[in-house]
């Protein structure tokens, strides 16, 4: 028994090395494209997180005007990086609803004022449910939706400053 | 010229590698016996040429010599000279020279200064250390050659990205290297031994003060790191739990319970099998990390340029040395007589605690850092593992080993009575509760982490120092004085996490010329915005006016930089440092005539997570000193005989 105990540290390793290796052939298409492109958002209902008289649902979506919905979380280090560009796209007056992942008030209210708030609202995802339902995978993750509901365009990972253009083409082809 | 003679150096260097290694192999036989003694002198010759080839680089980067690849996609003849000299390892193929000639010097120190060690054992160990220098070599030589020339060469570099261009990068990456490497020769000392079964008190005292310097230069580079980011990124965090600065914490922790566990076997002669299994996770963690960085396989703020070739490459090395030692130590490790025994409540009792509580530490560190990777490649889901889990896992774990902490150099060696164990942290009790009856009464509502985390802080402060109770100071030897030191380092670190997690203040407004805007006990006032020109920027330049009660106000000048070579704005926040915390502005771009948005937090007692860190480094050194005195003294004693016979 001890003598396959001690063996143990090597098998652990060797897991590892399979998991990095897949990581190294693996690394290029990272996106899974959510089934709802095309669709009509799914039925959801969150609280505001900053302002309970806010509260974000499939309703506050389909207001005739097409929107951007951003999946994002305090805690999440790439979050940051594309604060910039959703501040540029808020500028160029596009409405965009947020759904913040695990997160907290305070905490939130702190990366605001670090980073700039370009959310018209921000739903309180406290258990992922509603981020499941929409198929996205990860934060940060921006969807388009035109005024009907109907989610028009997935963006995974950071917005950065040249996608800029392309959500603003997609907005235009929502309208 | 110069660069060809840098290839060239690089090549001879890997060639004595092989050498080294070959010859320490060899001597390991019966039939070569008469070869042991010759890996030393090759790998002191390794050493000479890996430093040439080292300066060879430096030289070209000096003289912005843009017919070298590297220097042209790294560099620009504008840069002020710190930048063109740090540059040269702010790349990959620059940085991995440099490691390897941290590496080479490791391994001629050993060759040149061990002499406690068994002549076998220094053999397996120099053996092994060539090996690994090898692979790095051949890396180097054939997927990453820093000297590649370009042809035509371009009228001028790429520059260096302007995060980088910053004092902190001349001193940051070497401190690490040498902390990281350093841990190489505690892995090689391990595999050496373990061929040898030589695993014991002298091998102990032999491999100490390497882990010692390793661990004191990784200390101080994890403390600058996190410095670093907290001025340099202006975001006010200090740590980020990015992979990378995982990737730093992780061999630190390791290499912290090395040191506690190396105590043990080499004043009991207990944990033989623990403490070689370490220096095994130690180096193995520095190499993951490297590997994370370079691969690119995780997300992550430090960004080196990804390439799966490379990324293969590395980790075929990680398999063959980690594998190989893993293995070694599998097979090997029943054959080496077990140590001493001890009682649960004693010294070494103790310190088994701490390190099963950082190997815990460890491992919450190793599964946040590598989930979202093993996520993705079984199930092809993505996510984010942030601050959340690492703080409300790692956090209490810490703070339990922090009490462990307090109370350990508190007990005796080999067994102690739980009752007098008590008695002696009645005075560190009671600091902890007035802590806490002061926090309560006048700090208002905060985290209960933060607030465990300020309690826990001045019981440990006060148990740290409590070794040195009623004892003659100036008879104290060197290295309880470094114990006492860490240890208060630790509390002084952790007092400064917790109070700016708990009484930070920040605002982020939009500001008009001359509002003022109160943070904190101070008010600042927007006096002015220029534009100001720098060597390869130019900048925003906000003129602030700082005033505090009564006191002569004074002006700081937070910037925002706009960079020409590679495009890029950055932040220069101003921070004033007072006696009890740090006052950190941040200037952005105005958009829409909309003011000019400026951050602002007061930070009270933040220094302290720094000063700690140094504390914790400054431990580390009076240790080593005291420890490697009387070996620096028979070394002046070998000195003098050369000398004598000549």
């Amino acid at each position: 028994m001890r003598r396959v105990l001690l063996w143990a540290p090597f098998v652990f390793f060797a897991s590892l090395f399979a998991v990095f290796a897949s990581g190294l052939l693996n690394p290029v298409d990272r996106s899974v494209p959510s089934g709802l492109v095309g669709r009509s958002v799914p039925a959801f209902e969150l609280p505001g997180m900053l302002d309970p008289a806010q509260p974000v649902s499939a309703a506050s979506l389909a207001t005739g005007k097409p929107k951007i919905l951003n999946v994002f979380a305090s805690w999440c280090v790439p979050c940051v990086q594309e604060a910039p560009a959703l501040m540029q796209l808020q500028s160029r007056d596009v409405e965009i609803i947020g759904i913040a992942i695990h997160d907290r008030p305070d905490a939130l209210r702190k990366f605001l004022s670090e980073n700039g708030n370009p959310y018209a609202a921000i739903g309180d995802d406290a258990n992922s449910r509603t981020q499941i339902a929409f198929g996205s995978a990860g934060v940060p993750e921006t969807f388009v939706v035109d005024g009907k509901g109907v989610v028009r365009y997935q963006h995974i990972g950071i917005v950065k400053p040249n996608d800029v253009a392309i959500i603003m083409a997609k907005l235009k082809e929502a309208q | 010229m110069i660069a060809e003679a840098g290839h060239a150096a690089l090549w001879f260097a890997g060639a004595m590698a092989l050498l080294q290694f070959a010859l320490g192999a060899l001597g390991l036989t019966d039939r070569y016996q008469s070869l042991r003694g010759s890996a030393a002198p090759v790998a002191v010759v390794q050493m000479v040429l890996t430093c040439l080839s080292f300066l060879c680089l430096i030289i070209v980067f000096m003289r912005s010599d843009m017919s070298v690849l590297l220097v042209a996609t790294n560099s620009h003849s504008d840069k002020p000279w710190l930048y063109k000299f740090a540059g040269t390892w702010g790349n990959h193929e620059g940085s991995m020279l440099l490691w390897v000639t941290i590496l080479a010097i490791g391994g001629a120190t050993v060759a040149l200064f061990e002499r406690a060690l068994d002549v076998r054992t220094k053999t397996a160990t120099l053996a092994a250390q060539g090996a690994i220098a090898l692979g790095f070599y051949a890396f180097l030589l054939f997927s990453s050659n820093p000297f590649a020339r370009i042809d035509p060469a371009p009228a001028n570099g790429q520059g260096l990205n302007p995060l980088l261009q910053d004092p902190g990068l001349a001193f940051h990456p070497p401190t690490l290297y040498m902390g990281y490497v350093g841990m190489s020769v505690a892995f090689s000392f391990a595999v050496g031994a373990l061929v040898t079964r030589d695993v014991g008190p002298t091998f102990a005292r032999a491999m100490r003060p390497w882990i010692l310097g390793a661990w004191i230069f990784l200390t101080i580079g994890i403390t600058a790191g996190s410095y670093w980011a907290y001025y340099e990124l202006g975001w006010g965090g200090w740590w980020f739990w990015d992979p990378v600065e995982n990737a730093s914490l992780m061999p630190w922790l390791a290499a912290t319970a090395l040191l506690h566990s190396v105590t043990v076997l080499a004043t009991r002669d207990s944990l033989r099998a623990w403490t070689i299994m370490l220096s095994v996770v130690a180096f193995s963690m520095s190499m993951i990390g490297t590997f994370l960085v370079r691969s690119g396989i995780l997300t992550s703020v430090h960004s080196f340029a990804v390439d799966p070739r490379r990324g293969g490459f590395i980790l075929m090395l990680l398999a063959l040395y980690i594998g190989g030692a893993l293995a070694l130590f599998a097979l090997r490790i029943n054959t080496v007589r077990e140590g001493n025994r001890f009682e649960a409540i004693s010294r070494e009792g103790s310190l088994v605690f701490n390190n099963l509580l950082l190997s815990i530490i460890l491992v919450i560190v190793l599964i946040g850092t590598l989930y979202p990777l093993a996520l993705e490649a079984t199930t092809g889901t993505k996510i984010s593992v942030g601050a959340p889990y690492f703080n409300s896992t790692a956090g209490p774990v810490t703070l339990v080993l922090l009490i462990g902490m307090a109370a350990g150099p508190l007990m005796r060696w080999r067994f102690d009575q739980a009752k007098k164990v008590a008695e002696r942290l009645a005075l560190p009790a009671l600091a902890l509760a007035l802590a806490a009856l002061l926090l309560a009464a006048f700090a208002g509502p905060i985290g209960i982490l933060p607030l465990l985390g300020l309690v826990v802080a001045a019981g440990v402060a006060a148990a740290s120092i409590a070794p040195l109770w009623k004892r003659n100071l100036r008879r104290t030897p060197l290295f309880t004085w470094g114990m006492v030191i860490a240890h208060l380092g630790c509390a002084v670190s952790m007092a400064g996490m917790a109070a700016d997690s708990a009484f930070t203040k920040e605002a982020l407004v939009a500001m008009q010329i001359g509002q003022t805007q109160q943070i904190g006990p101070y008010s600042v006032t927007l006096n002015k915005v220029t534009e100001e020109p720098g060597p390869n920027w130019s900048a925003l330049d906000a003129e602030m006016i700082v005033r505090k009660g009564d006191d002569a106000p004074f002006t700081v000048h937070p910037q925002s930089r706009t960079f020409t070579d590679p495009p890029m704005e950055t932040n220069e926040s101003a921070i004033t440092t007072a006696w009890n915390g740090q006052l950190y502005l941040v200037i952005g771009i105005p958009k829409d005539n909309a003011g000019f948005p400026v951050r602002f937090y007061w930070k009270p007692f933040v220094t302290l997570i720094w000063i700690g860190g140094i504390f914790i480094a400054l431990g580390g050194l009076l240790s080593l000193f005291g420890r490697v005195n009387r070996d620096l003294f028979s070394i002046r004693r070998l000195f003098g005989k050369k000398v004598a016979a000549s």
